[in-house]
């Protein structure tokens, strides 16, 4: 955004040794953590572990829908795989991973020495594994994991054994967790930008992660309530959601999805955030309409607060109800239009090329527009009702979570593995990995949409025979997806860490920013005193 | 060959039966007032209203259509000309006010534009006024239950559960073309009348859902809903529960079948004959047998899915066979029936006379020889006593 005069950076490096909080080492050094690089490296190692456990549940119930009939899974099992995948792939992957960027690039963008709360930071981390642990370890209580779906309705979830309490906890632990998370970010940016960065000069992800951390802090403690009031339900006999003691089941849905259509934002904000510093760099041009980006940005997170019902279209509102959620819920096509149009304005007569990371950003934009076209059509309420639970809400939410916030999250590694690990990622591999993602995505999921048309409702073990084909064409796709992102580990993020290309300080052509001014890798701390901007 | 290469082996075999076995769903037909092979769009229409959501899926479709074209021409097309390999020069235009305001207008246009047919299908698919018939859909784990509570046919009532033969499902016997969406008993419906159907649950949240009718209607237990449909084509329809309720949710279907008038008066007649002999006598006094062979009856539809047919049980449902609770006074059985606990349902769906049986059967059947015979008169008590 700004242009940095040159600083010395081997200044900084040479402070480190006789400063007081010199680099730790061993175990210490991961266990105590408070430098943000290593919290944010943290952070993406434990979403990574979370992907492939969300994602192993995934291929797990793609093998059971391989074919109708029952073969590998009984009901129960099989309904206790697609709650836990969802949580553990919104809860622990998606969540956590842009955590993870933010911790490590937030400083570096704004020219901070490190997070404000850098213990409160480590504390924030810590409570994860835990939580995880917790929601993971809830396969082995009796009766299983929760199995009401992600969304935990009242009262199935009412019903459930032992493991629903520790999918509880393991929600409020993760709340806990990223509101803090959101206070140190919102803090960090607020405070500690370089002397000279407004705030409308901040990078774009920067002013992402700031309106994500605001939604955070504003919908976590909705959950917490409403799975707090699911608890006294279970076991202390208060009747929130049951009729017979004055309760309303459906309050729990109003409630839930109070905090849940902001949810969906907070895991896309960041995502438009990356991309919208991946595109300007190979473009080689200025992001267009940098203050309506940030305004389209902050429209979308107010709307989302008022649009909560349209996930509820099927629960018999008034139809003044159903009105206004459908008119609201239209109009987030709006902001976000603006966003897609100001990308493309910016490619526009550019001077583009097409390393790994702007695959990604193009492939995301491709590929998430699927995602927001189904959502305006799932938005008019009377084509809802007969696409409510079906497959088609399946593929439209992960055209936008898949395609969108794990596609961006890709294209944000390949844009900064260099800073953080000092070696260019081996562009052939990226290559290799994004065509297979890009591709075997669109085969598990596009048939979906027919599926879903046709009827075929979500959270089913067995279906009809006519949804066959598709369902073996989904299967294959995953099955191909999920090898996709093995490769992408083994091959591509493991092996760059371990060495590869040297990476410059300026690792791509068209990067600006200040993260480019200091060297790669990274060095454990930067901007001690912070950097001095013109303009 | 060592561990590895065996499993790869299994999992190969297992994937090449597995698609060999899928693309014998060619063999598969469409399924009458279901879902056809590889069907692509809605479910033809039997309504208007679901006329109307073809009519606003195919605009939105079009107008969606429309815009990706313009859209990713306009990127594409940068894409391949806009390249540095091209030798294109980086322009420096970056903000536009006007450009900006343009592309705001001008979707919100649209998206209004696309609000404003739907409005009109949202307010007809409210009015649930003037129904020739009313039909209360209750949702139980895992089967409906339907009361005629207005128009011809009033008083019937009855339950359907899936009909689809448990050996289909764990694929010891070949699919039939309406696996999964068949009933032992059908909704009877007349053709071209106005059917109010009002939902309602016992238990969890279900969904009663006809594709063809363009109906989707939430089943909330202690509350009441409405939805309607006014069937334009005789035929059988067929929906799924549409809302996760616990392990059986794909094993809970529902079906419509639409008939003439003159059908619709005849079904009504004879289902109520069927009533009136079927109905129980809660003052008759039971023997063993007969209370267990009506209560092997009852099990079977109702608990052994939970419990087992060998009443042992698994994962958070308890065992029947040697179970204290069937074995131990009556009084802690009759409360758990009747109240139900933990993934229990209270059985409000059974009558006096079929609780008394299942619960004869219960002490009476695996390894409980309780001898004992509970009559319908005890639960009369029983329910009196809570």
């Amino acid at each position: 955004m700004s242009n940095v005069t040159t600083h010395d950076t081997m200044h900084d490096h040479s402070h480190d040794h006789d400063h007081a909080h010199a680099m730790p080492t061993g175990w210490r050094r991961w266990l105590f953590a408070t430098n943000h690089k290593d919290i944010g490296t943290m952070y993406l190692i434990f979403a990574m572990m979370n992907l492939f456990a969300g994602g192993t549940m995934a291929l797990l119930i793609r093998l059971e829908l391989f074919q109708p009939g029952l073969q590998f899974l009984r009901p129960e099992f099989f309904n206790q795989l697609t709650t836990l995948h969802g949580l553990v792939m919104v809860f622990g992957a998606i969540m956590p991973a842009f955590v993870g960027f933010a911790n490590l690039m937030i400083p570096l963008q704004i020219g901070a020495s490190d997070m404000a709360f850098a213990r409160m930071n480590n504390f924030s981390f810590w409570i994860m594994p835990v939580a995880a642990s917790l929601l993971l370890g809830s396969f082995l209580a009796p009766g299983g994991a929760a199995a009401a779906g992600w969304t935990l309705y009242a009262p199935l979830s009412v019903q459930m054994g032992p493991g629903m309490d520790m999918a509880i906890f393991a929600i409020h632990l993760m709340g806990a967790s990223s509101i803090m998370g959101s206070i140190n970010i919102v803090v960090t940016i607020l405070n500690m930008r370089a002397p000279g960065m407004s705030l409308m000069k901040m990078p774009m992800f920067c002013w992402t992660w700031l309106i994500t951390a605001y939604l955070l802090i504003a919908v976590m403690p909705v959950l917490a309530g409403a799975i707090t009031m699911v608890l006294t339900d279970r076991h202390f006999g208060t009747s929130f959601f049951a009729a017979a003691g004055g309760g309303d089941p459906v309050m729990y849905q109003h409630i839930f999805w109070f905090f849940g259509h902001p949810e969906v934002y907070i895991m896309i904000l960041p995502a438009f955030g990356i991309v919208s510093e991946v595109i300007p760099t190979f473009a080689r041009k200025k992001l267009f309409g940098y203050s309506s980006m940030v305004y389209a940005t902050s429209s979308i997170a107010i709307l989302s607060f008022i649009v909560w019902a349209h996930h509820m279209f099927a629960t018999g509102m008034p139809v003044t109800g159903q009105l206004f959620f459908m008119y609201a819920t239209m109009l987030i096509a709006v902001p976000t239009g603006v966003k897609i149009f100001n990308w493309i304005a910016t490619m526009w007569q550019g001077s583009m090329t097409f390393e790994t990371p702007m695959l990604w950003a193009v492939g995301f934009i491709f590929v998430f527009t699927v995602g927001g076209f189904t959502g305006l059509i799932l938005a008019m309420a009377p084509i809802d009702i007969g696409l409510q639970d079906t497959y088609y809400v399946v593929a439209h939410f992960h055209y936008v979570l898949v395609a969108g916030s794990l596609f961006a999250m890709f294209s944000g590694f390949y844009y900064w593995a260099p800073k953080w690990t000092g070696f260019m990622v081996n562009e052939t591999r990226g290559k290799i990995h994004f065509w297979c993602s890009m591709i075997f995505f669109n085969v598990t999921f596009f048939p979906m949409h027919f599926l879903g048309l046709a009827g075929m409702p979500r959270r089913y073990a067995d279906y009809p025979v006519q949804f066959a084909d598709f369902n073996v064409i989904a299967s294959i796709g995953a099955l191909g997806f999920g090898l996709s992102q093995l490769y992408f580990l083994l091959f591509v993020a493991l092996p760059t860490y371990r060495g590869g290309k040297k990476a410059e300080a300026q690792s791509w052509e068209g990067a600006e920013g200040l993260e480019w001014t200091v060297p790669s890798p990274a060095p454990f701390h930067t901007f001690e005193t912070p950097p001095v901007l013109t303009k | 060959m060592n561990t590895t290469t065996k499993r790869l082996f299994t999992a190969a075999s297992v994937t090449m039966v597995g698609l060999s076995a899928s693309f014998s769903s060619l063999a598969y037909n469409d399924m009458p007032g279901g879902p056809a092979v590889r069907q692509l769009n809605f479910a033809a229409p039997v309504t208007k209203i679901m006329e109307d959501i073809h009519w606003l899926h195919w605009f939105m479709m079009i107008i969606c259509t429309l815009i990706f074209i313009a859209v990713f021409g306009a990127m594409f097309y940068s894409i391949f000309k806009h390249r540095k390999s091209k030798g294109n020069k980086p322009a420096d235009f970056h903000e536009s006010t006007t450009v900006e305001i343009i592309w705001t207008i001008i979707p919100l246009i649209i998206v209004i534009g696309m609000a404003l047919p739907a409005t009109k299908t949202v307010v007809a698919m409210k009015d649930t006024t003037n129904a020739d018939i009313t039909i209360k859909a209750t949702g139980y784990q895992w089967k409906w239950g339907y009361d005629y509570i207005k128009g011809e046919g009033e008083g019937i009532a009855f339950l359907s559960t899936l009909s689809t033969p448990r050996e289909q499902i764990n694929n010891l016997a070949e699919k039939s073309d309406t696996y999964l969406m068949e009933v032992d008993n059908e909704v009877v419906v007349p053709v071209n009348k106005k059917i109010r159907v009002i939902t309602t649950a016992n238990d969890v949240i279900h969904s009663w859902t006809v594709q063809g009718f363009g109906v989707k209607q939430d089943a909330i237990p202690g509350f009441v809903r409405d939805t309607w449909f006014k069937a334009e084509k005789i035929g059988t329809y067929r929906g799924q529960c549409s809302e996760l309720c616990g392990k059986e949710h794909a094993f809970m279907p529902i079906v419509v079948r639409v008939v003439s008038d003159e059908d619709y008066s005849a079904w009504v007649s004879s289902k109520k004959k069927e009533m009136a002999s079927m109905a129980d006598d809660p003052s008759k006094t039971y023997t063993l047998e007969e209370a267990k062979a009506r209560g092997a009856k009852v099990y079977a539809a109702n608990c052994q899915v939970c419990h087992q047919p060998n009443g042992k049980g698994g994962g958070a449902f308890p065992a029947l066979d040697g179970s204290m609770v069937v074995n131990g006074s009556k009084e802690g059985q009759y409360k758990i029936l009747l109240n139900g606990k933990n993934a229990m349902p209270k059985w409000s769906a059974l009558s006096d006379t079929e609780l008394a049986a299942v619960m004869t059967y219960t002490r009476n059947s695996w390894g409980n020889h309780t001898g004992e015979v509970i009559q319908p008169s005890d639960f009369v008590t029983a329910r009196a006593a809570k």
